[in-house]
């Protein structure tokens, strides 16, 4: 079972990942250990590998740091299901293979702390009794994650998402 | 079927016709990152990736902007990087501590061009679209890949048309502008999309910046403003760059100016928007007048005939952080920068200087600073008990004299 870390609308890279705390500033080693450190200090020290968050509308919006993504990634989130996504958050953290789906029903109705169980591959979402069919992305996002991320696809195929094999 | 802008550019640089929803690879001119980033990119280029060089080094830029001069030892060491990456690479376009914001460099040295992709680690890169390029922020991977490539690959986006007329009212500049839509659309108003500014034609390339760079803030990924005689003047603009009478947008705004008051974001979300009217007397200790958006010579100038002959009150400190050399230059030259000094302003180095709260202005708990900046999330410059009001270089310039938040139509000149 994985539990849900359940975040608001509009969750910024800054709250992800402050500014101060990027790897330029603190060596990448720290990474994992200073996600959320100032909007939620907890979540780093109690996150399991597996663990999922669910968030509102536009979660990740602000900077391009792909080092966010990454530093929830380095804690083992399994996924992440928000109402909508930031456009370069979903990108970032599409190209490091985190699974992402969008949800109305399932980011409303499922409490902070809840345990669940995620099959990625069906896009089913099961809390207690409930199961919460999610969107799948479309296919080339599918591949992309499939492989494990961008640099894999890239290595795997030779070309990126849209072009052409000649 | 008639092409807005965006389709326009990345058709050509797909070699193909392309419209809005389609996948596309295109040809990048021009990819820059960032000391903050410059590491992460080297290693994924060439461990991740395994490659040997850069696709061409022609088209790839580096700025050492982000903490500049270098805060501590590991910014240091990432910049030492950085430089030699430059030198193993063959990369001539490196641009060193005091020369200025990436953003602010990309188009006054000329590195971007109108008609063409260009790539930023910086999601401001929508900069860009000031001269009628397209810019786009992406992440570390998107930018090693294009380093190893010369291309990337996007979804053409949908456009909004913002149809601007008339003109501003004195006091009121293109950041009231910008904010004001930003609080209009929200934040992910524009996700996904471009945003097309026409009838801007009046403004100078800085306010065209100053607009594009903000377009971010609304969740686009690009912002553009047809290019015209301005543009014409500086630039090569290529014939075709121009977007069709019959290209479909999915949102269309019309904007008089003339109906725009000077405009303030609030703590913590850039589209948290009110008139400066509502809340005028929020004590303020730091003014932080600079950044990408925001720190180009009109909004010096701007500043500096508020604080003429003035001096800005006691227990407020003014940091003025110009965006490039050369901006800090001619302020020198035209006595710009003796007016901000008179007035009680303390320069920086340029670079990116507070904006994201690493050096040169962090906030402390409790305290408020009114910044030209264009990110006002919680704890963005320090503290995260500290708050951020986002504003125009007048409401700045106001603020830093009245010690409150303070309305510049009270004292313009």
């Amino acid at each position: 079972m994985a539990k849900v870390w359940k975040f608001g609308n509009d969750v910024d890279t800054d709250q992800i990942l402050p500014g101060r705390y990027a790897p330029y500033m603190t060596g990448e080693a720290a990474l994992a250990r200073h996600a959320f450190i100032e909007y939620r200090p907890e979540f780093a020290r109690a996150v399991r590998a597996g663990d999922i968050i669910l968030a509102g509308r536009n979660f990740g919006c602000g900077s391009s740091r792909e080092y966010a993504p990454l530093a929830l990634k380095r804690c083992g989130i399994a996924a992440i299901v928000a109402r909508s996504f930031a456009r370069i958050f979903f990108r970032n953290a599409l190209n490091l293979g985190i699974p992402l789906f969008e949800s109305e029903t399932a980011t409303q109705e499922i409490a902070d702390g809840q345990e669940v169980e995620l099959d990625v591959a069906q896009g089913i979402l099961v809390a207690g009794e409930r199961a919460f069919p999610l969107r799948p992305p479309p296919a080339f996002v599918c591949e992309i994650l499939h492989q494990g991320g961008i640099v894999e696809y890239y290595r795997k195929h030779g070309r990126f998402p849209g072009e052409s094999d000649s | 079927m008639g092409q807005t802008l965006s389709e326009k550019i990345i058709s050509r640089a797909a070699g193909h016709e392309v419209q809005a929803g389609d996948l596309a690879v295109v040809q990048v001119t021009m990819t820059m990152t960032v000391d903050s980033i410059a590491e992460s990119v080297i290693r994924v280029l060439r461990q991740e990736l395994g490659a040997k060089r850069v696709h061409d080094p022609e088209r790839v830029a580096l700025f050492v902007d982000h903490v500049a001069p270098a805060c501590n030892p590991a910014t240091a060491d990432g910049q030492v990087l950085l430089r030699r990456f430059a030198l193993e690479e063959g990369i001539n376009r490196l641009y060193d501590v005091g020369r200025g914001i990436c953003h602010q460099l990309m188009i006054e040295e000329g590195l971007v061009q109108p008609g063409t992709v260009a790539l930023g680690s910086d999601s401001h890169a929508t900069t860009y679209g000031a001269i009628g390029a397209f810019g786009t922020g992406m992440g570390t991977t998107d930018i090693a890949l294009a380093f190893a490539r010369g291309k990337t690959w996007l979804k053409v986006p949908e456009s909004i048309k913002v149809q601007v007329h008339g003109a501003f009212s004195p006091g009121t500049t293109a950041k009231d502008l910008i904010l004001w839509l930003i609080g209009r659309l929200g934040a992910e108003g524009a996700s996904y999309r471009a945003v097309e500014f026409h009838g801007v034609e009046g403004s100078s390339l800085a306010s065209r910046m100053t607009i594009c760079s903000m377009a971010t803030e609304m969740g686009a990924k690009a912002g553009l403003v047809p290019p015209d005689d301005l543009i014409r003047q500086h630039y090569p603009v290529p014939e075709w760059l121009y977007p069709d009478a019959d290209a479909t947008y999915v949102q269309e705004i019309m904007i008089d100016l003339s109906k725009i008051q000077p405009q303030v974001s609030l703590p913590h979300q850039v589209d948290r928007v009110a008139p400066v009217s509502q809340v005028q007397g929020v004590r303020v200790h730091q003014v932080f007048l600079g950044s990408c958006t925001n720190g180009r010579l009109e909004d010096l100038h701007r500043a500096a005939s508020l604080l003429s002959g003035r001096h800005i009150a006691r227990g407020v400190r003014l940091l003025v952080i110009p965006a490039s050399h050369r901006v800090l230059a001619d302020a020198v030259a035209d006595g710009t920068m003796s007016t901000l000094l008179a007035a009680g302003a303390t320069v920086g180095t340029p670079g990116c200087g507070p904006c994201l709260g690493r050096h040169l202005g962090v906030l402390g708990a409790g305290e408020v600073c009114l910044s030209t900046s264009n990110r006002n999330f919680q704890g963005r410059m320090g503290s995260p008990e500290a708050s951020i009001y986002l504003g125009s270089p007048a409401t700045a310039a106001a603020t830093a004299l009245a010690g409150f938040i303070a309305d510049p139509r009270e004292y313009w000149q």
